[in-house]
């Protein structure tokens, strides 16, 4: 009694170490250090609740009793595996790109969210795995019976029943504290998921200890253990073929379809990559789980007496050589495998009951609809948990109904077949088009109808469900319908057989009736998601947002994704459309991602109808259908892709037109400007020539004669100097080469530097100049020098130019458009409209050339001014000639 | 110009991953194939029957070449994948 005080105490401290792994796991997650959580190993791990206590216990047992047939449930995994490119690849990405929540979740996406369909997958999935749940409640109560039975303490029936229900009850706290914690919209769990991996590794080291203590303590090794393999009575290769290949098929299905391992496969899925590593890493790991599996069954054969359950060799052949330590591993490996399994099942199967069966019911109970108030997360959340209970409960009760005798242990591979119904439905689904919602609905029922009828019925035996005689002569008398031998064809073995029938007819009916149905757009629509998930991945339909009120948007997905969550959701959503507030437009666009986001929580089919409920009905678009029509849409985007391209050459076109345009009107500036230069040269030049020809050759010149000559020649030298100054100044300028000399100053002083130096040699006609120092009083921060160099030439302009008989310029510094502008008035007769335009060219000069200059003065002033960031230009309608400079607000403001 | 020695263009590395593709896509039709084999030992009331051990090493043997092939082909995958984007940076 004492080791089995341990072995409770073990199992205690063991089940504390989950709990504390989850937990932490849990924790790391929340605060998001969780990025070992995330590891392809993890999820490698993960995968392994594919290997049940119906593996780990049950693979010995179907070794000892038919020799290697037992691989065929490992083989085919590994194959599915190992093919990922070709369907998990998929899988994997239509669960992520559509907030699949379960295979339920999925096939009802699929099939035009239907909820009729979900409702159907999810009673047969429960039907199917509740048996199996069952099966692991007795491997642990039998285990552990084993174990008191080899101390001498038989334990009674209701102490078995009582150690099950203990089980279940623990098993469903585990699946509800960490299952349920929150409502994620990814609905990931990593306390479930890191649970699982630990246990991975201890069913892994348990089997592979018992294994290698098998081979090297009792048989004597490698070779030993070979020869007693093929001496024992399981020594020979007898496999019937049929059986070979339909349970590889079967088990390749079963990992396929089975809600717990689509739950840890593509729901809970963290990265597609993760799938590439897996792909190996599970072949690998099942290979190992398998390998010792004969040598324990022959070893078990030879040493324990004739008539030992075969079943649990894994625990009694170290018990009966006194090797208590290992049988207390292998104890806890078995246990392990059961409870990863029920918490697992539990999960994906309560995540489907609750989306599928009791939110739909509970939404239609509710008088308001979706839009009234009130939280309806802790009705999911209680929905979620009481569905828990409800399963681990219900393989409890079939655990006790069914005595948990032999029967039990037949029901692995019923179950499998019962499950493996879904794989037309769900491998036509997402690789052919045109399977339809009515297609799925009678393929499935078919599948399942012949199920029952041909496996799981006459597997409680003949004479309990079904009568030994409609066994033999079929239902009514119809010998072709017999359970065991449809139209006559008999000596088929009964699993085959069933299985052969019931996925040959599932498939045919799921066809035809494809074939025969109109689907509806928002199923085509759902189709062409699925199917061509890599090519697009974002859901096309829409919804016709004109009617929807944000506002009960709002309520709703607040009760649902929790107030906070809803609220970032709705601002980031306002945000992206423009607005301002907390309430975006429902537009359809974000609907769709509304509804994802309620998908991720509550399923497919129910985030559908509670956005149904508030917008009124779904509006499929003409640009959604078009989008069905692949070749249509592939075309469209050709064309469209055609027009963008050839739009972008037009423009090209344009900007190479607007181009040679510019080149051919600057050439046309340079012709003109060269002929200008070399006229404005030629002028002094000439005088300076003839002057100095007279002064050379006359030598009778009178001094006056001479200093007025060589003035003359000085004069025009000069001029030539300044037009040379001007032109440099200007291709400095326009080059940009220039380099600014910044520094402070104040505008008044600037002005009355300018004003000195414009009116300096000015004579009688010496304007007036009215200014306001109050208004000047401003600090500058720029080029000083070339700024007063252009209120030099404006205000030298004005003296120039100005034809009144009394010469003003009123100077006016003010704000206009936050900008500082400085105005120069004169009270002349001004510039007319025409030359408006051409003052700032090179060599234009106005009116009658009285004056000298080579007309580059404004266009130098421009040129500086651009410079300066500012600009330069004529202010018409103030009765004179008026120049405005502008400079911009932070040369003014840099020096306040 | 000598014909012989212009090689027509082609990407190498994205024609070397589609192929790499191909194989990973094979290998699990290898694997039916190889695992299919057992369908045609002769039956234990035969003459030269197929004893249990052979079997249990050829299957396992298959299997090892699965994982290993694989394991490598995955990893040549990745890396493959990691130069398609260095090559789009």
């Amino acid at each position: 009694m004492g080791t089995l005080n341990i072995l409770v105490g073990v199992c205690l401290i063991y089940v504390a170490f989950l709990f504390l792994v989850a937990f932490a796991a849990e924790r790391a997650a929340l605060e998001g250090k969780g990025a070992w959580l995330r590891s392809p190993i993890i999820y490698t791990l993960s995968l392994s609740i594919y290997c049940t206590a119906w593996t780990f216990y049950g693979a010995v047992g179907y070794a000892a009793r038919s020799g290697l047939e037992y691989l065929t449930i490992y083989i085919g995994p590994s194959l599915v595996m190992i093919g990922w490119w070709w369907l998990l690849r998929k899988l994997v990405r239509i669960g992520r790109s559509q907030r699949i929540t379960s295979i339920a979740d999925l096939i009802s996406s699929r099939y035009g969210k239907s909820n009729l369909l979900a409702v159907g997958v999810t009673v047969l999935a429960v039907i199917g795995t509740t048996p199996y749940i069952a099966l692991q409640l007795q491997s642990v109560t039998v285990s552990f019976d084993v174990f008191s039975s080899a101390y001498g303490a038989e334990l009674t029936d209701s102490a078995q029943g009582s150690n099950a229900l203990l089980v279940a009850a623990g098993l469903a706290l585990f699946t509800i504290i960490f299952g349920t914690r929150n409502l994620d919209v990814n609905e990931r769990h990593h306390g479930v998921v890191m649970a699982v991996a630990v246990e991975a590794i201890v069913k892994l080291l348990a089997l592979t200890a018992v294994g290698i203590f098998v081979v090297w303590g009792l048989a004597g090794g490698v070779g030993d253990t070979l020869a007693r393999i093929d001496a024992s009575e399981i020594g020979q290769w007898q496999m019937r073929g049929d059986r070979w290949g339909t349970l590889i098929f079967l088990s390749g299905a079963a990992f396929l379809c089975l809600p717990r391992m689509f739950q840890v496969m593509v729901v809970e899925n963290e990265d597609e990559d993760h799938l590439r590593t897996a792909s190996w890493a599970f072949p690998a790991y099942l290979m190992v789980m398998s390998l010792f599996v004969v040598p324990i069954a022959v070893v078990g054969l030879d040493l324990l007496p004739a008539g030992s359950n075969p079943d649990f060799f894994v625990l009694t052949v170290p018990l009966a050589t006194g090797n208590d330590a290992l049988a207390m591993l292998s104890f806890l490996g078995g246990f392990s495998s059961a409870t990863s399994m029920v918490i697992v099942a539990a999960l994906a199967l309560s995540t489907m009951v609750s989306n599928h069966i009791v939110m739909p019911i509970w939404l239609s109970t509710q008088s308001g609809g979706a839009s009234v108030s009130g939280d309806v997360r802790h009705v999911v959340l209680l929905s979620r948990r009481i569905s828990i209970a409800a399963v681990v409960f219900l393989g409890y009760l079939y655990f006790r109904l069914s005595g948990g005798g032999t029967a039990l242990a037949s029901i692995g591979l019923v179950s499998f077949a019962g499950v493996a119904q879904f794989l037309p439905v769900l491998v036509g689904g997402i690789f052919w088009r045109g399977a339809t919602r009515t297609g799925a609905f009678v393929g499935l029922s078919v599948g399942f109808v012949i199920w029952a009828y041909t496996l799981l019925l006459p597997s409680f035996g003949a004479g309990s469900l079904v009568s030994q005689t409609m066994l033999e002569n079929g239902p009514l008398g119809l010998g072709w319908l017999r359970p065991q031998a449809f139209f006559g064809i008999s000596g088929m073995d009964p699993l085959v057989h069933a299985i052969f029938w019931s996925i040959l007819l599932n498939t045919m009916s799921f066809f035809i009736a494809s074939l025969v149905g109109f689907p509806s757009p928002l199923e085509r629509l759902q189709g062409a998601q699925f199917v061509n998930v890599f090519e697009h991945s974002s859901t096309p339909q829409s919804w016709g947002g004109s009617l929807a009120q944000t506002e009960d948007l709002m309520v709703m997905a607040q009760r649902i994704i929790g107030a906070r969550e809803a609220q970032n959701l709705f601002e980031r959503e306002a945000k992206r459309q423009g607005m301002s507030g907390l309430l975006p437009e429902p537009s359809p666009d974000f609907l769709q991602r509304l509804e994802r986001e309620l998908a991720g929580s509550v399923g497919a089919a129910t985030a559908h109808a509670m956005i149904g409920q508030i917008v009124g009905g779904a509006s499929v678009s003409v640009e959604d259908l078009m989008a069905v029509a692949d070749e249509t849409a592939q075309m469209m985007e050709y064309s469209s892709k055609l027009e963008a391209k050839s739009e972008e050459q037009a423009r090209t076109a344009r900007q190479l037109r607007q181009a040679n345009e510019k080149l051919t009107l600057i050439s046309e500036q340079k012709d003109s400007f060269l002929s200008q230069v070399s006229h404005e040269l030629r002028t002094p030049m000439t005088s300076i020539r003839a002057f100095s020809e007279i002064l050379r050759d006359s030598d009778r010149l009178t001094e006056t004669e001479k200093t007025k000559y060589s003035s003359i020649i000085h004069d025009e030298a000069l001029r030539l100097t300044r037009l040379l100054d001007d032109l440099l100044d200007l291709s400095v300028l326009e080059s940009g080469r220039v380099n600014l000399n910044m520094q402070s100053g104040s505008l008044k002083g600037i002005l009355d530097h300018a004003v000195a130096s414009a009116l300096t040699g000015a004579g009688a006609d010496k304007m007036q100049v009215v200014r306001d120092n109050q208004q000047e009083d401003l600090m500058l921060n720029t080029d000083l020098d070339r700024l007063s160099q252009v209120f030099i030439n404006l205000i030298g302009n004005a003296q120039k130019y100005c034809d009144s008989t009394t010469p003003k310029l009123r100077i006016d510094v003010g704000r206009a458009n936050a900008a500082l502008v400085v105005d120069f008035i004169d009270n002349g007769s001004g510039i007319p409209k025409t030359e408006q335009a051409v003052i700032f060219e090179k060599f234009s000069r106005t009116g009658v050339q009285k004056v000298k200059g080579a007309g580059l003065g404004l266009a130098i002033c421009r040129e500086i001014m651009t410079r300066l960031e500012g600009s330069v230009e004529y202010l018409p309608g103030q009765g004179g000639a008026a120049f405005r400079v502008t400079l911009p607000e932070q040369v003014a403001m840099a020096a306040q | 110009m000598n014909a012989k020695h212009t090689i027509p263009f082609l990407e190498r590395q994205s024609y070397r991953r589609r192929r790499l593709i191909d194989t990973i896509r094979t290998l699990p039709v290898i694997g039916a194939v190889l695992w299919g084999v057992p369908l045609l030992w002769r039956q234990s009331d035969a003459a030269d029957v197929v004893m249990t051990s052979d079997a249990i090493i050829y299957i396992f043997s298959v299997w090892l070449l699965l994982v290993v092939g694989g394991g490598w082909l995955a990893r040549n995958l990745k890396r493959s994948d990691a130069e398609e984007t260095e090559r789009e940076r």
